[in-house]
């Protein structure tokens, strides 16, 4: 396609936390100052910058990009905002790997960054205007109301049972243990997720990922400066993003065709003819406990119905043969909707070079693949990585 | 319809009435957290300097964005400075006539990066120029809250003439 | 630029956690801010219409010549083959559960003293999995099922505004 390689070589993050003292730039800043640390880099290294973060009204600032920009390195230097929903995360590195792909430029910083407490009395009220305002708006909707309509529709369809959805809150939860950044990592029993209470049957509260603040930030360089900065590189091998229709009591809610759509698109770029095969360590979105189940199928790493066997037999175990969500993803990590998306690719990052420290899975992971969602349950991101 | 005609029929149309039911409570941040702790309780302007560009930055920020480095070092600066620029503000957000008028300007520190929005102030028919000197005028200690109002305006500085 | 590496292990992660006392009852200094968003949103024709309709007691679609679907709600164009739909159909007021939920809190986290059963229906008349939001009401919600049969009860049409509302919920049929 002409289109040059992208390595990512360097990352940064914040503490993922409830309230953050720090600003959104300072928090920005953070990120963003350990990535360039972490491939020993300045700011005048960098050719352009990438900012993703979800709705301005989280933060407060409208036109947040713009308010973001100084602690995200952007000051005079090219300057893009993107925001796709919860797919944020993982659309952002897409739209830097274009920027370096296309020959414009050689590195590009990446920052995501969301601060959901500013945001009262809960953030929900900012997401109440995805319901169409005419023809749903008007029954009193909350976000909650489409997960849960989302995960009967899953279980029905496959008969998959409470038990095992709540085994992956009890897996990531576990998995974050070892994140130094986790804002919810603990030791929990699938007795006790099913003990909590009932937000919205069939969502139980430890099934639902928190309101978070935090930051991260990756650089991505060309592959000639890529090889000059760090023995290490990781490649961006595929990157794919789709959205479905806007009309979502139009699709069937059990399988998440709009992550297929993105899927194929990455692994045909990545040349992943198998997937459940060729990925080594994979990072699904999950807000909620069944995404994390649905995510997995729609990324092709098992049949329709078929991820809840593979948590229970241990197989995305953080030991298991393909480990899904070792960070700890949402659940575990936290949820500051753009940055937890780029946590996840920073996961990959770490882990495809060995440096996950406590969290590392064993072997020599070579290719992963990490993928976020939202909007109206509607958009795919996803991204491949190769070592 | 000619691009500077209204349409008032709008609100005839079929329409649905909605909102964004939220509100925000915003930190004031690392670097903002000791800037108005200081103003609230010492009653100065504090700021913070960047050990690579050297420059001192007022209000304190907690990073220097050119040259990215974190700024730890916090130093009083002097709370006189000079008018950067200004305005004089004839009616309000509602278009009511302000009388008088709200004089506005942006302040500057010697040897300072940034300076301050504020309210200039003074005797009744007080005018200003770009370039005056003008000085700090706090509340009274137990009315200061840990906010840019805690400072009631700036007045011309003692002393400065014209 | 140099060829060390760094690796997560070497640094000390920011980011400064605060309680909840600490963040709303001025420890630490705080702002607020309201920003009065207040919006009236067009409806456009297609939606006008139904909301129309909704007044008379009924539910009206659009159907798409091309792709041959009756679509609700209605739509000025048919958002798959991108053509403009043709014609108004009326569709019945039952269908089919597609899928609900049972909800025991509002949008800001208080419980609900009665849940509501918002749910996803599949109406009569329309093209196969053409469903719309709504809620199911006087039943069990223990009794709530997917595939169950359900039938619109509607607000007298003295009280009806044209709205969503005008049906109360969807009871089974």
């Amino acid at each position: 396609m002409g289109m040059r390689r992208v390595a990512v070589i360097g990352a940064g993050m914040t503490r993922f936390v409830r309230r953050a003292k720090e600003t959104p730039k300072e928090l920005s800043f953070e990120a963003t100052r350990m990535a360039l640390d972490s491939c020993e880099m300045t700011r005048d290294d960098i050719d352009c910058v990438v900012h993703g973060t979800a709705p301005d009204a989280f933060d407060g600032v409208h036109m947040k990009a713009e308010y973001l920009c100084d602690g995200s390195g952007g000051v005079g230097k090219p300057y893009t905002r993107n925001y796709v929903g919860g797919g944020t995360g993982v659309f952002a590195p897409i739209q830097g790997w274009y920027h370096i792909a296309s020959g414009m430029f050689d590195t590009c910083l990446v920052v995501c960054e969301e601060k959901m407490s500013s945001c009262q009395p809960h953030p929900q009220g900012a997401f109440l205007t995805i319901f169409d305002h005419t023809t749903e708006r008007a029954l009193g909707p909350n976000l909650l109301w489409i997960f849960a309509l989302e995960m009967n529709r899953y279980m029905q369809t496959h008969g998959i049972t409470l038990e095992e959805i709540a085994a992956v809150s009890v897996q990531n939860k576990g998995n974050a243990l070892d994140h130094p950044c986790a804002q919810l990592g603990k030791k929990t029993t699938v007795k006790e997720v099913l003990e909590s209470e009932v937000l919205a049957w069939p969502v139980h509260r430890e099934m639902v990922s928190p309101t978070s603040d935090g930051a991260v930030a990756l650089v991505l360089a060309s592959e000639e400066v890529a090889r000059r900065a760090t023995p290490k590189p990781v490649w961006i091998d595929g990157v794919g993003w789709t959205l479905d229709t806007a009309y979502w009591c139009t699709r069937d809610l059990y399988y998440p065709r709009y992550v297929e759509t993105a899927a194929r698109m990455a692994y045909d770029m990545a040349g992943i003819t198998e997937p459940d095969r060729q990925i080594d360590i994979a990072e699904p979105y999950d807000p909620f406990a069944y995404k994390m189940l649905h995510h997995m199928e729609g990324l092709m790493l098992c049949g329709k119905g078929q991820a809840p066997k593979l948590v229970a037999d241990g197989v995305t175990a953080r030991h298991g043969r393909l480990p899904c969500c070792p960070s700890g993803g949402l659940l575990g990590v936290g949820n500051p909707i753009a940055a937890a998306g780029l946590m996840k690719i920073a996961e990959l990052f770490w882990q495809l070079r060995g440096e996950a420290g406590k969290r590392q899975v064993p072997g020599t992971p070579r290719k992963g693949v990490a993928q976020a969602w939202g909007d109206l349950m509607q958009v795919g991101t996803v991204v491949v990585m190769g070592a | 319809m000619g691009l500077i005609q209204k349409s008032s029929s709008n609100q005839e149309l079929r329409h649905y009435r909605g909102n964004i039911p939220v509100g925000n409570l915003y930190t004031a941040g690392i670097a903002g957290d000791r800037f108005f702790v200081d103003l609230r309780d010492k009653g100065r302007l504090l700021g913070t300097r960047c050990p690579s560009c050297e420059r001192t930055f007022v209000p304190a920020r907690h990073f220097c964005e050119e040259c990215f480095t974190r700024l730890e070092e916090y130093v009083p600066v002097p709370s006189s400075g000079t008018v950067h620029s200004l305005t004089a503000a004839h009616v309000d957000l509602d278009g009511k006539p302000l009388d008088p008028p709200h004089v506005l300007a942006f302040i500057t520190f010697e040897g300072c990066a940034g300076g301050l929005v504020h309210r200039l102030g003074g005797a009744p028919g007080q005018s200003f120029r770009i370039g005056d000197r003008v000085e700090m005028v706090l509340k009274d200690r137990k009315k200061r809250t840990g906010g840019i109002n805690d400072i009631e305006h700036f007045r011309p500085a003692k002393g400065s003439r014209r | 630029m140099a060829k060390r590496v760094r690796s997560m292990q070497d640094f000390d992660f920011r980011g400064t956690a605060l309680s909840a006392d600490e963040f709303s009852k001025g420890k630490v200094i705080t702002t607020t801010g309201e920003p009065h968003a207040e919006y009236a949103w067009d409806c456009g024709p297609a939606i006008s219409r139904y909301l129309e309709e909704l007044r008379n007691g009924r539910l009206i679609a659009r159907w798409c010549k091309r792709c041959n679907r009756t679509m609700l709600p209605p739509r000025m164009f048919c958002e798959l083959c991108w053509c403009p739909t043709t014609e108004w159909r009326f569709v019945r007021d039952t269908g089919i559960v597609n899928t609900f939920s049972l909800c025991n809190i509002t949008w800001d986290m208080k419980p609900l003293k009665t849940p509501q059963i918002p749910a996803v229906i599949e109406i009569d008349g329309a093209s196969a999995g053409m469903g719309i939001m709504h809620l199911i009401g006087g039943c069990d919600p223990r009794k709530v099922r997917i595939g169950m049969k359900v039938k619109a009860v509607w607000k007298p049409a003295a009280e009806r505004e044209g709205a969503i509302t005008d049906i109360l919920h969807f009871t089974p049929a």
